[in-house]
């Protein structure tokens, strides 16, 4: 045995990955790197298509989810039900039993459908767990019957299979989907809980009323803080300062246009047909060459010329934020705090895209006191909750200054009964890897994320200053209110007047405005 | 009146006085002398250290005060009772009548004794009454012994038949009668142990005096018997301390007063009591340079801090701190033991005491 292979051995052993190992692979890209990870994306990509699928249809959502451990320890049953349009019964298998079907390409809008690689993988991840299909309703009206799909993938093709297809008699919204799916998983509450990733979902989504059913048992209600869907995010075409190299040469094979300047001013924002041909002459390519026949060298000339060139800025009036009302009422409401403060920073741009940044800060109340502080990172009104080190809206609020406000603070983030929510919004979110958790850190984006923080941390400072102010009061008062009825037991001692009636006219001199105490005079006192 | 009574007399006078203020809706206030070392002076001509007219005025509804006020008036119910009952406690025994918990918290009255202790000197301060005459005991910590004899309480007790322990100093020394003395001078030992073994060679007998120690800084029952002594009697007053700065400044406190007990200086001082030793020349003379022990930093700031006191501001004062400066470490009475068991008792004193190698 020689321990060496011929080229026709290793040729054999070349064949088509199937879709199955190459999850197996790429799992840790797909959210499924560890067994609590995966019950969180699993409950994740579900959400994630119900409000797209509500606001999409403009329908105030509603969504129940259920967590239950099932009698084998590591096993788990995750069901989401919403009232969202309803799914058409013929588009059901692909939807949920295809691998990156109808993934959108080339359309720069503000979603959540950037995050993850859909339901499809959570259907994936729970058949290769647990062989079991997943279960799948629908209606798209009141007046029709509830479909129900048995559903499978068949991991060599990509394709769903359908196991079982009938109707479903039990109770339904009059509209809506209901995702059902088994899996082996782990639950363990804190800060990556699944637990934390709803109740930051329903904060950054206070239009959503949520429903949680935890596997402990424990039923958790998240109702509205506003009634009014959020503005809906308009589509614009990328810009051309925001498009790697890559993309532009493959969008130059894809595009519909006939010629360079029609591809580029037709494929791109802000760019005329008039500067489109000043382009071609400075990269020296003809404007009306087919954009599908350029050569790889002048594509690569083309976009050098166009990144070095001035370009408009992006519009701006794609974005919607959540807003700094409805932010303030959504932790208020679901964090129990009791001073919140929000900021919604008017929007910028970084390499093209168009961004903005939204702070919201809550203090006191209901927040844990001995605990460091609560960091909540969105993007694009989806929850962030893994790799904080690695991004920018961490690293933002480490060069805060916490105790110029006032602030406790550990580690440079914030410490003690504080919670800090960053929104960043955009066409286009720079994750720093596949897996989708952590932004990257551009100077516009993490000028933007101070500058918001800073604005909100003086609000907060002024009610704390106020705070701490009418604490000191307070604590001013108990004090005396302590040594009044000793006080007036030793007088009672010294004079023989009756302590109960010096104790009454020591409380009426507590509560005397204007009384002389030269509080600063006590300092010097039993100095030897 | 009797001075009891205006003690008791002067606390009720306190108490009207802030019902007074009560029933007018101010707030409460009684004015305390400020016992730091930026009210008192050194008078040069009384030789004693005095205390100044600052006061500070101390306010029930006043975080930083309203403890210390309140301790106070709880010292003097306490005196008052003492008075009226006709009987006497211990600072330590005050303390622990002054320690309660305030009902529904979880804060004293008192934590420390300083605390108390502190309030009874305020009292003292505010009612111009000694504590002895607020029927409160300093602690007790003195030994006597000599060819004197005293009456107190009715008992009569000569110093010169007491055994090893001598006679034990009271705290409250104003009833004591004198009934013979017969003494050239009086030793006063800043150690109970040189006293002891001064005892045993019967110092006091063999060179007509008598001899007293307490332990650390004299109490105050020691310093009013030093002074009625010497003042009653005319009696030179020698003083034996540690060869450092805090030797030094118990021999200061006996001769001109504390900054402390200010306001007491009348009472308690000794104009013409004289540093015998140990004193930095006694260092060379008798040979005890191997047995100094080098001063920490807390030793070099208090030498520092003698330098500046008026009382230490003469000539003769300020070359000795030098010399101690210059030596750079403290020698202990205990030394002198290094030249014979008997060396203190047999030589050094009496040699001293002859070539009146003192300092005033």
């Amino acid at each position: 045995m020689d321990g060496f292979k011929t080229a026709e051995q290793m040729a054999a052993e070349q064949r088509e990955i199937s879709v199955a190992e190459f999850f197996e692979k790429n799992r840790h890209l797909l959210g499924f790197d560890n067994p609590s990870k995966s019950v969180l994306t699993v409950v994740k990509e579900a959400i994630d298509n119900s409000l797209d699928a509500c606001e999409e249809a403009g329908i105030l959502p509603e969504i129940t989810i259920k967590i239950r451990q099932l009698e084998t320890d590591d096993r788990f049953k995750i069901s989401v039900q919403d009232n969202g349009p309803g799914m058409p019964a013929k588009q059901i298998p692909m939807a949920f039993g295809k691998l990156l079907y109808g993934s959108k390409f080339y359309k720069m809008r503000q979603s959540r459908g950037q995050q993850g690689i859909g339901i499809s993988a959570a259907l994936l991840y729970s058949q290769l767990t647990t062989g079991k299909p997943a279960t799948i309703r629908s209606r798209t009206d009141a007046k029709h019957k509830i479909v129900e799909f048995q559903l499978r993938m068949n991991t060599a093709k990509n394709e769903p299979t359908v196991v079982k297809e009938g109707e479903y008699e039990g109770s339904f919204p009059d509209t809506g989907v209901y995702v059902e799916m088994e899996l082996e998983g782990k639950y363990r509450k804190g800060r990556q809980s699944v637990d934390e990733f709803i109740k930051q979902t329903a904060v950054a989504n206070p239009v959503a009323k949520i429903v949680y059913y935890a596997p402990d048992g424990e039923k958790v209600t998240y109702s509205r803080a506003t009634d009014k869907l959020p503005k809906k995010a308009k589509s614009i075409l990328p810009h051309p300062h925001g498009v790697e190299l890559g993309v532009f040469e493959r969008m130059s094979k894809n595009t519909k246009s006939r010629t360079v300047t029609a591809f580029l001013s037709n494929d791109f924002s802000r760019v005329s047909s008039q500067s489109a041909r000043e382009f071609c002459k400075l990269s020296k390519v003809s404007p009306d060459t087919d954009p599908k026949k350029l050569e790889p060298h002048d594509i690569e000339k083309l976009w050098r010329t166009i990144q070095a060139a001035k370009i408009m800025k992006p519009p701006l009036d794609c974005l919607s934020p959540i807003g700094e009302d409805v932010l303030e009422k959504a932790i208020k409401k679901d964090l129990n705090a009791e001073f919140v403060a929000a900021i919604t920073r008017p929007p910028e741009v970084y390499r093209g895209n168009p961004f903005g940044i939204e702070v919201c800060i809550g203090y006191g109340g209901g927040l844990p006191l001995n605990e460091a502080g609560e960091m909540i990172r969105i993007a694009n009104r989806v929850p962030l909750l893994y790799e904080p080190s690695s991004c920018a809206i961490m690293k933002a609020m480490k060069t805060i200054d916490w105790g110029h406000y006032k602030l406790q603070h550990e580690n440079k983030l914030p410490f003690g009964p504080i919670v800090v929510l960053v929104h960043l919004y955009s066409t286009w979110i720079p994750y720093t890897s596949e897996s989708k958790e952590a932004v990257d850190a551009y100077p516009e984006i993490l000028k933007e994320i101070r500058l918001a923080l800073q604005d909100c941390l003086r609000k907060i400072g002024k009610y704390l200053a106020g705070q701490r102010r009418r604490q000191m009061e307070s604590k001013r008062q108990s004090l005396f209110e302590k040594y009044i009825p000793e006080f007036a037991y030793t007088m009672e001692k010294l004079t023989g007047e009756k302590k109960e009636k010096i104790e009454t006219d020591l409380k009426k001199l507590l509560h005397k405005e204007g009384l002389k105490v030269e509080e600063d005079v006590g300092k010097e006192q039993r100095k030897e | 009146m009797s001075e009891k009574n205006s003690a008791k007399s002067n606390i009720e006078k306190m108490g009207h006085g802030l019902l007074k203020e009560i029933r007018e809706g101010k707030n409460p206030s009684v004015d305390v002398p400020i016992r730091a070392l930026s009210n008192i002076k050194f008078n040069p001509t009384t030789r004693m250290i005095e205390m100044g007219l600052n006061k500070a005025k101390r306010f029930f509804f006043n975080v930083a005060h309203v403890r210390s006020f309140v301790q106070t008036m709880e010292a003097a119910a306490t005196a008052r009772e003492l008075i009226e009952m006709d009987k006497h406690l211990s600072l330590r025994q005050v303390f622990y009548r002054m320690k309660r918990t305030i009902p529904g918290t979880e804060m004293n009255i008192v934590d420390e004794q300083e605390e108390s202790n502190k309030a009874i000197e305020d009292l003292e301060l505010i009612v111009d009454s000694p504590r002895e005459k607020l029927h409160i005991n300093a602690n007790k910590n003195g030994s006597v012994a000599g060819k004197v004899i005293i009456e107190d309480h009715g008992d009569t007790i000569d110093w010169s038949k007491l055994g090893s322990g001598g006679w034990s100093i009271p705290s409250n020394v104003e009833d004591i009668k004198f009934k013979k003395v017969n003494a050239k001078f009086i030793i006063y030992m800043e150690k109970a142990a040189e006293w002891e073994s001064m005892h045993e060679h019967r110092v006091w007998e063999k060179q007509d005096c008598v001899i007293m120690a307490s332990q650390g800084q004299a109490t105050r029952g020691v310093r009013r018997l030093l002074q009625r002594l010497s003042l009653e009697f005319n009696l030179p007053v020698y003083i034996l301390v540690d060869g450092d700065p805090w030797g030094m400044y118990i021999y200061s406190v006996l001769k001109y007063g504390s900054i402390s007990l200010a306001h007491m200086s009348e009472s308690l001082t000794i104009p013409n009591a004289k540093m015998l030793g140990m004193t930095a020349d006694d260092v060379t003379k008798y040979n005890l340079k191997r047995h100094i022990i080098k001063f920490k930093d807390i030793d070099k700031s208090r030498l520092k801090q003698l330098k500046g006191y008026d009382w230490f501001k003469s000539k003769e004062w300020q070359t000795e701190l030098g010399k101690w400066e210059k030596l750079g470490g403290k020698v202990e009475l205990a030394a002198l033991t290094a030249n014979g068991i008997s060396f203190m008792a047999e030589k050094y004193l009496p040699d001293k005491i002859k070539n009146k190698d003192w300092l005033d």
